[in-house]
């Protein structure tokens, strides 16, 4: 890249950082270099890396390549406190202070000054304030921190971090769950911090804000480096682009293999749609859309990470309440308050969160897929064992789930094959609105193959497919209608001959043609 | 839908060995009585018939073991959902002292055990309210009406102790069919009809499933917080027959003593039965045997005079025992200890 060069000294540079775990190599040849008195953000979709780079970083992994300098010194961090230590502070996404604890304990805590087990309360209120001055934060140390709202807790994780001879900060996603004004706050912290010399990396997912607050940035995408730009000269949808690994300039690659989306072009307005959400919103989750599913339609929910997907899905299928939402479901006006209630409406809901949402790991196979469908016929309407068996020998058939047998315990079982086995409850369920949220993360590729060929078979057989996904091409190729959201609002739906890579990268990053 | 509609096809065959059942341990806990027995006090075996009906430990085992067994049923869906009851035994005083009070007052049987029944009912519903509604912890939910409940039995009885007159009532606690008491019937005749319901219906799959993985039971459509309320019902209405049963075998309702500690018993009979208090699959075999070994434990010790006051020791010792025995690591460590005695 011609713009990396630059006359200000590196404050760190990794170089060539891999790291693998079994069966995965979630990092391959990594660099990042910040600068001193420099925001650098750091980017890439979900599985691309950056929370391992960011660990190598803070010492709770030893990289299996590469070195690691920080003012011009090899370091290698052994623990977090070894990498705090060395200079390098670390403010995570969740605070991970404590509550029930005052101001000036939890930025003191672990590091407490005193001797033979007393505390030395002066000296440790009066670090606190320090710290707390250095952000120039007006703030009562004996405050209980689980008192204070949830932006002054992050600045006070910041003071925390900065306690020590800090070099570099790292911000893991801070913003993620704060307001527009809180964001501001921390953007003020920020940037009075980079004017103090400190380096700082920020890992975010709001693209807004990396324009907002960076001065420079490195894309990484699946586990390797896709290069570093200095912020104000990459745009948008270039950025988005790099990010998704579609290079804007590819031309032909617009509609990959588009005959989804071509062929039943002309039956969609046909049917009759099967599910009609109006106003399905959430405040401080997703705002108000409308949304129709019609059978034999595979709809699409695109976005970028944070941009209200999965909320989405939630809502429609009752795990959170909308607020003044209209779903009427094959023309009736129906109420989905509860999960129970949206699979007697012949709703299903295949998560992306497998392992918390999804599988009961200690229960058989067996059980595990006819779950969903007895949950529907309540408990008295039992499925006869012979009938459960017949089910799921089907389903392990069809679906080629790899298993000892129905009745190994589904833990037992491989990511790809959970994920199978979870399509299998809800087909058994036999819906007509099926929610396939993130259907293919985490498996392989031949298993995600047989998942877009299921998908396929559901549609031609009359079943209205909700398809969220974080790999845009997957989207392009199995979508016949796509919803495009950004920054938690439906921006944008395409249809037919509309739906192709560029106007998709275009919609979801928010480019402007001024922009480019 | 051609694609949803399945197809014939062979079953597979069941990997399943009676030895990996986890009611294995409390058998196992057993035979070690029974060998204890039988080198130091064979005359634990006798078992002669007198009055028309059996008398011997084995009966007596039986016999006094039965509340723990009822009391255990309950407990066993209650912690197959992750959750605890704590209040069982302070139910029983409850509603001892509730039956008492409506047969001094002249009420018919059926009336009083309706009556009894009503009153476990309701106060296992609180719990499973308070539990599955107002998302208070179980064990505190459970404590509140474990400490308040002797206090309610006694505001019923004017705080004495009530005298059960009624020979009827007094049938359950002390009569025989067949010459077998009655308790025991009817508390093996609980557990084969919660087996039949639990495995009959669907419904011990969705208390395993709810304790298994709650959040994903509610995605696949469960009404997680409905089988929370159910089991502590069915706990509330075991506390009931228990306490009923405990009133009618002392002739008494004794506010005070009904029951006490016997939630800790019926825990540990759960435990012993290989039920996980993290919730999950459940084992009412294994929960039986788990009571009957409790029981066999507290006979074996008073048959061997053992002093009362010491009695706990050896209790807990077994315990531990079974419980060491059930644990994953150590059993890894045994077998690491077993291949390097070999080698």
């Amino acid at each position: 890249m011609a713009d990396v060069e630059s006359p200000t000294p590196r404050l760190l540079a990794m170089r060539g950082i891999g790291k693998n775990f079994p069966g995965v190599a979630a990092l391959a040849g990594v660099d990042l270099a910040v600068r001193a008195g420099e925001i650098h953000a750091l980017l890439g979709e979900n599985g691309a890396g950056k929370s391992t780079l960011i660990k190598v970083l803070t010492g709770v992994y030893a990289p299996d390549t590469g070195e690691i300098h920080l003012a011009g010194a090899r370091i290698q961090p052994a623990s977090p406190r070894d990498a705090e230590r060395l200079g390098i502070s670390t403010v995570y996404q969740e605070v991970n202070l404590i509550p029930s604890l005052s101001v000036a304990e939890n930025i003191g805590l672990g590091r407490q000054p005193g001797r033979l087990g007393f505390l030395n309360w002066p000296a440790l209120r009066r670090r606190a304030r320090a710290a707390l001055a250095r952000l120039e934060i007006d703030l009562d140390v004996d405050t209980e921190l689980g008192a204070l709202p949830l932006a002054l807790q992050q600045m006070v994780a910041i003071a925390r971090a900065l306690d020590l001879q800090a070099k570099l900060l790292v911000l893991d996603e801070p913003t993620a769950s704060l307001d527009e004004r809180e964001v501001e706050e921390l953007f003020k912290v920020m940037r009075q911090l980079r004017a103090g010399g400190l380096g700082i990396v920020f890992v975010t997912h709001f693209l807004d804000q990396v324009y907002a607050v960076s001065d420079r940035l490195t894309i990484l995408r699946n586990g390797e480096l896709v290069g570093e730009f200095l912020t104000a000269h990459l745009g948008r949808l270039e950025l988005v682009g790099k990010m998704l690994g579609r290079e804007v300039r590819d031309e032909e690659g617009h509609r990959a293999e588009g005959r989804v989306g071509m062929a039943t072009g002309a039956m969609m307005e046909s049917t009759a749609p099967l599910l009609e959400a109006r106003q399905l919103g959430r405040r401080g989750a997703v705002h108000p859309l409308d949304l129709t599913l019609r059978g034999g339609e595979v709809t699409g929910l695109a976005g970028l990470l944070g941009s209200g997907r999965t909320e989405t899905a939630r809502l429609l299928f009752g795990l959170d309440q909308a607020d003044g939402e209209e779903i009427r479901v094959r023309g009736a006006r129906v109420k989905i308050n509860s999960p129970r209630a949206a699979v007697r409406q012949g709703l299903a809901f295949c998560s992306e969160d497998r392992k918390m949402e999804g599988i009961l790991p200690n229960l058989t196979v067996r059980e595990n897929i006819i779950l969903a469908l007895q949950a529907k016929r309540g408990a008295w309407r039992t499925l006869a064992r012979a009938e459960q068996e017949k089910l799921c020998a089907h389903y392990i058939q069809a679906l080629r789930i790899k298993t000892r047998s129905a009745e190994t315990p589904i833990k037992n079982l491989s990511g790809g094959n959970q994920q199978k086995a979870l399509l299998a409850r809800w087909l058994a369920t036999q819906p007509e609105i099926i929610i396939l949220d993130e259907p293919t993360r985490g498996i392989d590729i031949g298993a995600k193959e047989e998942i877009e060929q299921l998908i396929a078979k559901l549609r031609a057989d009359g079943v209205a497919v909700l398809f969220i996904s974080s790999e845009i091409e997957e989207v392009v190729r199995n979508c016949t209608r796509i919803v495009v959201l950004r920054e938690r609002r439906k921006v944008a739906e395409l249809a037919g001959d509309e739906i192709e890579l560029r106007r998709l990268l275009h919609e979801m990053a928010g480019a402007t043609p001024a922009h480019e | 839908m051609k694609w949803l509609a399945p197809p014939l096809r062979m079953s597979e065959p069941r990997h399943r060995v009676w030895w990996k059942s986890p009611a294995v341990w409390p058998l196992a806990g057993l035979m070690l009585l029974a060998l204890v027995n039988l080198k130091f006090n064979q005359e634990f075996f006798s078992l002669s018939f007198q009055d028309g009906h059996w008398v011997g430990a084995v009966v007596d085992i039986f016999k006094n073991g039965s509340t723990c067994l009822i009391l255990a049923l309950g407990m066993t869906l209650v912690i197959a959902t992750g959750g605890i009851d704590l209040s069982v035994g302070s139910v029983m005083a409850i509603v001892a002292a509730v039956a008492a009070a409506r047969l001094a007052r002249g009420d018919a049987l059926p009336v009083v055990l309706a009556e009894g029944l009503a009153v476990g009912l309701l106060c296992g519903l609180a719990n499973g309210l308070l539990v599955s509604w107002a998302k208070v912890q179980p064990i505190v939910a459970t404590l509140v009406l474990m400490v308040s409940g002797r206090g309610i039995a006694q505001l019923i009885t004017g705080g004495f102790q009530v005298r059960i007159d009624s020979a009827d009532f007094n049938f359950f606690g002390n009569g025989f069919i067949g010459g077998v008491p009655v308790a025991p019937v009817v508390a093996t005749a609980l557990f084969l009809a919660a087996w039949l319901w639990l495995r009959r219906s669907a419904t011990g799959l969705f208390i395993e499933a709810a304790g298994d993985n709650e959040t994903a039971s509610r995605f696949a459509g469960l009404a997680t917080g409905r089988i929370k309320c159910l089991v502590y019902a069915v706990s509330g209405m075991g506390a009931a027959v228990a306490g009923m049963l405990a009133a009618s075998s002392i002739k008494n309702a004794n506010p005070l003593h009904d029951g006490l500690n016997l939630e800790l018993d019926a825990i540990f009979a759960v435990v012993l039965g290989g039920t996980a208090l993290s919730g999950g699959r459940f084992n009412l075999l294994g929960t039986y045997l788990g009571a009957l070994m409790l029981q066999t434990l507290t006979e074996t010790m008073y048959y061997d005079h053992v002093p009362s006051a010491v009695a706990p020791v050896p209790k807990a010792v077994l315990i531990i025992l079974v419980c060491l025995l059930q644990s994953e690591t150590t059993r890894r460590w045994l077998g690491g200890l077993r291949r390097r005695v070999v080698a």
